[in-house]
């Protein structure tokens, strides 16, 4: 059941070292356009690294990877304009209204001068944020910040849409609210999704395939059921998980991932 | 822009950032023109003083710019810019402008206080628009500096300590608050490959009727300029490791 449409995203054996550290090893993806892809991992699993270089912050040290039909090396500046990018980190701006904050996004983006009030109106209603518009960013809540990011990075309308850890610090509503938000997005704008996650709810509700990385290398990739039928009857993703990137969620991961992370966290919290 | 927008919202920065060149005109300034220890020519040493004052401030204000980038960096803000199909130079263009923008409000009030401390400043057009473009160009310069040395050291603390480090011996190995010809050539020579020295140089020609240019405005002009290229470039080329 493969679209006929080329993938949105290919890569052939990317890989990034760090010093002696091999932080992606050989990694080979294929998300078909207009699906939601789950990258899935430990903290320092690779998956923070990978995005970066896809979305061209990062140069690999080895292999390449084409974006929307754009070679991540040789054509950055294309990619950087068919693909929209949520950090894991808060970036929005919190001394700033929603609109002001969408405002430097259309700059950023080149959007047309008169196109800009109503794309912006647009998108903030379809985001939820229609109310909140005028508001200072430091007042929202850490929902409709997660939102206000999502709709700078779809202002532009782009073919991809990468999210690092979307849902994190959120409480459930706030993150069902994020999911249903994305999942439209697919459904209206056709844009594929890359999000990634350690959180197996939301890698089983939100997204149509999964790949899961350890240690760098993508170690299984599939939909959400078939990698439970490949684990063994009546697993879950969480089994699924712990199958194939061993149980050490709760000992991978360096000082400096926890500290960003909670960082996030409290700040959207 | 945006940045001018908080800087309307919190005003209060605005001020405490008065207050230092308000010290250095009442303090420094008083007992300095009643000691008359330093040769200023037909200049008062508050006249002479001034457009120092208002350098250093300008100075002051931009070095750190950095920290800001920093900040922004550990956002994520950084990572949305880098992102999106903006040329590098045009975003360090732009936080150089938005310093710009900043400089000239700090320029304004630090004026409004050298008058009120009696120092006549040239009107007319023609000078307030040079000193305009002074400013302008010289936030510029500090705040790309700043930029290029928050690219080097990506960590807030480094940056505190060696803005510290670089601030002081640009103010004080300059012709801020006294003249070249005062300094043991050692120090001239440190000086003369000052950028501040050719700001305040600029101002103090923008400034005041009877200040006889050292430099000349068009040297002053073209070492700004050319300065402030030069560091643009190269806060083009180390921006995008802020994001790794």
């Amino acid at each position: 059941m493969r679209s006929p449409r080329p993938p949105a995203i290919s890569t052939v054996d990317l890989t990034r070292r760090f010093d002696t550290v091999l932080a992606v090893d050989r990694v080979n993806l294929s998300v078909d356009a207009g699906t939601i892809f789950g990258l899935l991992g430990p903290n320092g699993a690779g998956k923070s690294t990978t995005i970066k270089m896809l979305t061209t912050l990062l140069p690999p040290s080895s292999g390449s990877a084409q974006v929307a039909g754009a070679d991540i090396r040789r054509q950055p500046r294309v990619v950087r304009g068919a693909i929209g990018y949520v950090p894991q980190l808060v970036s929005a701006d919190g001394g700033l209204t929603g609109v002001e904050n969408m405002a430097l996004s259309a700059a950023l983006y080149d959007i047309p001068l008169r196109a800009r009030g109503a794309r912006i109106r647009e998108s903030l209603a379809f985001m939820g944020l229609a109310e909140a518009a005028h508001q200072l960013v430091r007042t929202y809540s850490g929902g409709m910040v997660r939102r206000l990011e999502i709709a700078q990075g779809l202002l532009h309308r782009p073919a991809v849409l990468f999210l690092d850890e979307p849902t994190i610090g959120l409480d459930p509503i706030a993150r069902h609210a994020v999911w249903d938000r994305l999942q439209e997005t697919r459904r209206r704008f056709d844009t594929t999704v890359l999000i990634t996650t350690h959180d197996m709810e939301e890698a089983d509700v939100l997204c149509d395939r999964l790949a899961i990385m350890h240690r760098g290398q993508v170690v299984v990739a599939g939909t959400p059921s078939e990698l439970k039928e490949r684990t063994g009857a009546g697993a879950s993703l969480g089994d699924v998980f712990s199958a194939f990137a061993g149980a050490t969620i709760a000992n991978e991961g360096s000082f400096g991932d926890i500290a960003r992370t909670r960082r996030t966290a409290s700040r959207l919290g | 822009m945006a940045d001018l927008r908080k800087l309307r919202r919190d005003p209060t920065e605005m001020f405490t950032r008065a207050v230092q060149p308000l010290l250095w005109f009442l303090v420094f300034g008083q007992v300095f023109t009643r000691t008359r220890v330093i040769p200023t020519g037909d200049l008062s040493y508050l006249e002479f003083m001034a457009p120092g004052i208002l350098a250093q401030s300008v100075l002051f204000a931009a070095i750190f710019y950095g920290i800001a980038v920093i900040w922004e960096r550990d956002l994520g803000i950084v990572h949305k810019m880098l992102v999106s199909p903006a040329s590098r130079a045009s975003l360090v263009v732009g936080k150089a402008l938005a310093a710009g923008a900043r400089g000239l409000v700090q320029g304004a009030m630090v004026a409004a206080i050298a008058l009120l401390a009696g120092v006549p400043l040239r009107a007319g057009l023609l000078p307030v628009a040079g000193l305009t473009a002074a400013v302008l160009l010289g936030s510029a310069l500090f705040a790309t500096f700043s930029l290029v040395i928050a690219c080097i050291v990506k960590t807030r603390e480094r940056f505190m300590g060696i803005g510290q480090v670089l601030t002081m011996p640009m103010f004080f190995a300059s012709n801020a608050i006294y003249p070249l010809d005062m300094m043991p050539s050692w120090l001239r020579a440190v000086a003369r490959v000052n950028p501040l020295t050719y700001l305040v140089d600029a101002l103090r020609t923008l400034m005041l009727a009877g200040a006889p240019p050292v430099m000349g405005l068009a040297l002053d002009f073209a070492v700004l300029a050319s300065v402030t290229s030069a560091l643009v470039l190269l806060a083009a080329r180390l921006y995008p490791g802020l994001a790794r």
